[in-house]
């Protein structure tokens, strides 16, 4: 950890050395006058120069055409866990057309993407074990889908419907699944953020092997739950990993809107935790920081920052329209030459463990599923009106079970004016 | 390239169905123009937009930020506007309410004229320690030495169809109960853009949520000259003499619909109040109001538990006792989260307006 972090102090040439080490004691100790700071009458050695700072390299292990760029780089994984992290990536792709074709059907009230970024979720997820707890903000569905939350389960949920496991109360798109250790998603931005070291700490104490991963975008990482979320996580030593999607935009808003330092990862230093930033459109790159921050964050039961580099080729949700504000010509760019699919594709053909053949059989079988899950989805019931009023509490009160009483009398009192028929 | 956006933010973003209220037949009555002279047919949405290009060209110190309001906010309120007044007064902030809300604090304390946009009234709650602890005792603790006044924050609130937990709350109780700030909800176009100017020249913080199920929804005609209505002062929308019936913003539609429905099948001649200013409210219109009819129903979307509802029951009561002719009606949301799929039965919608009615009138 010392060397990583020497590593990146080196790159930042801010501080060195002893230095380094001291910067959290502020030299305002009197209990502890041997930690204080060293002192200079040089100005420019104690100066942040922003005119020194070099921006962070992106680590990458895979070609923009896929080709592995290092051999000692590659993760070793056998052939069949690439293989079934491109599938689950084609899945991911045709699941995300289909619904939002859905939603511009009218069968669906909305839908997000991931489109372009799908290998920041199965890069990370491969890495990761299968019980640690994630904390996703709405744009990694192939997390859960890595750990076997089935397509049928992301349709269900979408259509609202009595299969969705939190009975229709939430927007498309807001998973959760106990089953897969994967708390159920909240739309207020960086919420989730503090709660990860909170859990963390927990797991810590009841002496689990396991960790926490929380992810978030490079617009949330603006809320002041961010900030607090890292800095509890570092002084606190919990053993979370924070997965910032850096993708270039949040809604319409440009990353040099929303900061103007060198992206998220530097400021693990700041923190005082490791960084890393990484290709999020390398799977393989991705699937390495990941491992090597898990080993960190379990080894050292202590936060790591992970800055993925990505671009949102699609718009923000199906609400808006990205013509308006993003230039697609860079979309364009960023879709021929980096498109996670490609490139795992690529990968894949140049490892002999891909084809054409299986492309297509592949594509067809996921599309029929995806196909019959939304027909089947449709026509379910949506949940009970029941549902309503459970799960405020863990025991509805008095007053709960009242109203609930008052609106079964209004709908039998009016049945023309509720949709009961479409209820379970 | 506005229109065609205008059109697919919003529409996209609520679907291509219409809201379920508004498939159910309660579309918006289009109201006559509150002032004389010229006017122009507008949404909701443009009237807000029409108010703040006004606010910006006759105050050269007024800035409009928050998130997205740069390329016009995700409902559009804000469009075309960088471009007329230029980057330094029309701008994105990065992405913290708690940010925009302090920011606007301190802009307003310098004298210039803030206007913030927080992209939804569920996601105001990051700032709460800004506007309860900040923006609504800057003028008291300080002894208006230095004050905030020029400060207002919008936001759009509500219902809407399909928003579920966090796209739809009506979050004016929380900041009802904030004394130093103002608090002020519009019911349609024209009455947007003169409580949105008035709001914004006011000096002191207001809160200003805009229903947005009616940005696109409601429709009328607008005057175009630079106007304002009165903060604090409810309107009478339809005179009555059997219950006052009383609500504000979004849920008025809703109220006209139940207040027609008491007429036509009950022969119930109904007093509908707009309130308008939620803080401080206009205490008296109501009570003249209540102690003529002798009964109300109160109706908001927010839960019913320490909703804004229940200061309105509990001073009419204290006001109009000797005049009550039957216990006071709330008519609000369930004391539950938003729930996504069961909106139609968690609204206070039409029917249950027109049994509370009954339920006064038949006490
Ligand atoms: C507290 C809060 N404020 C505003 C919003 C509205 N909103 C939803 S997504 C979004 C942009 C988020 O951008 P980013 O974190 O970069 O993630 P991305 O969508 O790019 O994946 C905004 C402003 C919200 N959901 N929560």
């Amino acid at each position: 950890m010392a060397a990583g972090a020497a590593r990146l102090v080196g790159r930042l040439g801010l501080l060195v050395g002893r230095r380094a080490r001291n910067y959290g004691r502020m030299g305002y100790s009197d209990s502890a006058p041997s930690r204080g700071p060293e002192y200079t009458t040089d100005l420019a050695e104690a100066t942040v120069s922003l005119t020194s700072k070099q921006p962070l390299p992106v680590y990458r292990v895979l070609s923009a055409g896929g080709e592995m760029l290092d051999p000692s780089q590659d993760p070793g994984l056998p052939g069949e866990t690439v293989v079934r992290m491109y599938e689950k990536m084609v899945g991911l792709c045709q699941v995300d057309q289909q619904l939002y074709k859905a939603q511009r059907m009218g069968l669906i009230s909305f839908y997000m993407t991931s489109y372009g970024e799908e290998a920041t979720h199965f890069g990370s997820a491969a890495a990761l074990h299968e019980k640690d707890m994630v904390y996703a903000q709405y744009r990694e569905p192939g997390v859960l889908l890595w750990r076997g939350f089935s397509l049928d389960q992301m349709v269900d949920q979408c259509f609202n419907n009595r299969h969705d496991l939190a009975h229709g109360r939430q927007m498309p798109v807001h998973y959760g699944s106990p089953e897969h250790y994967f708390q159920f998603i909240s739309s207020p931005l960086a919420t989730q953020m503090p709660q990860a070291p909170g859990y963390a700490h927990g797991l810590k104490q009841a002496g689990s092997d396991n960790c926490v991963i929380v992810y978030f975008g490079d617009g949330a990482a603006q809320e002041g739950d961010a900030h607090a979320a890292m800095n509890f996580a570092a002084t606190l030593k919990c053993p979370v990993i924070f997965f910032c999607r850096n993708n270039g935009y949040a809604i319409s808003t440009p990353v040099e809107e929303n900061y103007k330092g060198d992206g998220l990862a530097q400021r693990a230093l700041g923190y005082g935790m490791e960084g890393y930033r990484v290709d999020g459109n390398d799977v393989l790159a991705v699937y390495n920081v990941t491992k090597k921050a898990r080993e960190l964050v379990v080894d050292e039961g202590a936060p790591v920052l992970i800055e993925a580099m990505t671009y949102r080729l699609g718009s923000h949700s199906t609400s808006d329209d990205q013509t308006g504000y993003q230039d697609m010509s860079e979309v364009k760019d960023w879709r021929e030459r980096y498109f996670p699919r490609d490139r795992l594709r690529g990968y894949l053909q140049s490892q002999g463990l891909w084809d054409q053949e299986k492309e297509d059989e592949l594509v067809s079988v996921t599309n029929e599923t995806i196909r019959s899950a939304i027909k089947r989805a449709r026509a379910e019931k949506k949940p009970s009106l029941e549902h309503m009023f459970t799960d405020v509490y863990d025991v509805p009160p008095l007053r709960l079970r009242r109203q609930k009483e008052e609106v079964q009398a209004m709908v039998a009192k009016y049945p023309e004016h509720f949709p009961t028929a479409s209820h379970e | 390239m506005a229109g065609r956006l205008a059109r697919s933010l919003l529409q996209r973003r609520f679907g291509q169905r219409l809201p379920v209220r508004l498939a159910s037949g309660e579309a918006y009555v289009p109201e006559k123009p509150p002032v004389e002279g010229k006017t122009e047919n507008m949404k909701l949405v443009h009237a807000i937009n029409n108010a703040l290009d006004i606010a910006m060209e006759t105050d050269s110190t007024a800035a409009i930020f928050g998130e997205d309001v740069g390329f016009g906010g995700v409902f559009r309120c804000s469009a075309n506007l960088r471009d007329k007044y230029g980057s330094n007064r029309v701008f994105n902030t990065p992405l913290s309410e708690q940010g925009i809300v302090g920011f606007g604090i301190g802009l307003a304390t310098q004298g210039s004229t803030a206007i913030a946009e927080i992209q939804f009234a569920d996601y105001i709650h990051p700032a709460f320690d800004q506007v309860v602890n900040e923006a609504a005792k800057y003028r008291y603790r300080s002894a208006s030495h230095y004050h905030c006044g020029p400060l207002t924050v919008r936001a759009p609130y509500g219902a809407v169809g399909h928003g579920g937990h966090y796209h739809s709350q009506s979050v004016e109780g929380f900041y009802a109960h904030v004394p130093g700030i103002k608090v002020v909800i519009p019911r349609g176009p024209s009455q947007a853009k003169g409580l949105l100017l008035a709001s914004i020249r006011d000096q002191n913080p207001v809160f200003f949520f805009e229903p947005k199920w009616l940005y696109q929804a409601a429709a009328e005609e607008v005057p175009v000259a630079d106007y304002e209505l009165p903060l604090s002062k409810a309107e009478i929308l339809q005179s009555g003499s059997d219950v006052t019936v009383l609500g504000y913003g979004s849920q008025i539609q809703i109220l006209r619909q139940a207040c027609e429905m008491a007429q036509s099948e009950l022969g119930v001649s109904c007093e509908l109040i707009d309130l308008r200013t939620i803080l401080p409210w206009d205490e008296d219109t109501v009570i003249q109001s209540v102690c003529k009819t002798g009964r109300l129903v109160v109706s908001h979307e927010a839960p019913l538990t320490a909703g804004f509802g229940a200061e309105l029951a509990a001073t009419v009561q204290a006001e109009c006792f000797n005049h009550l002719e039957a216990p006071i009606q709330r008519v609000c949301g369930w004391d539950t989260p938003f729930p996504l799929i069961f909106e139609p039965f968690y609204i206070p919608n039409k029917v249950r307006c027109f049994d509370a009615i009954r339920t006064v009138v038949d006490y």
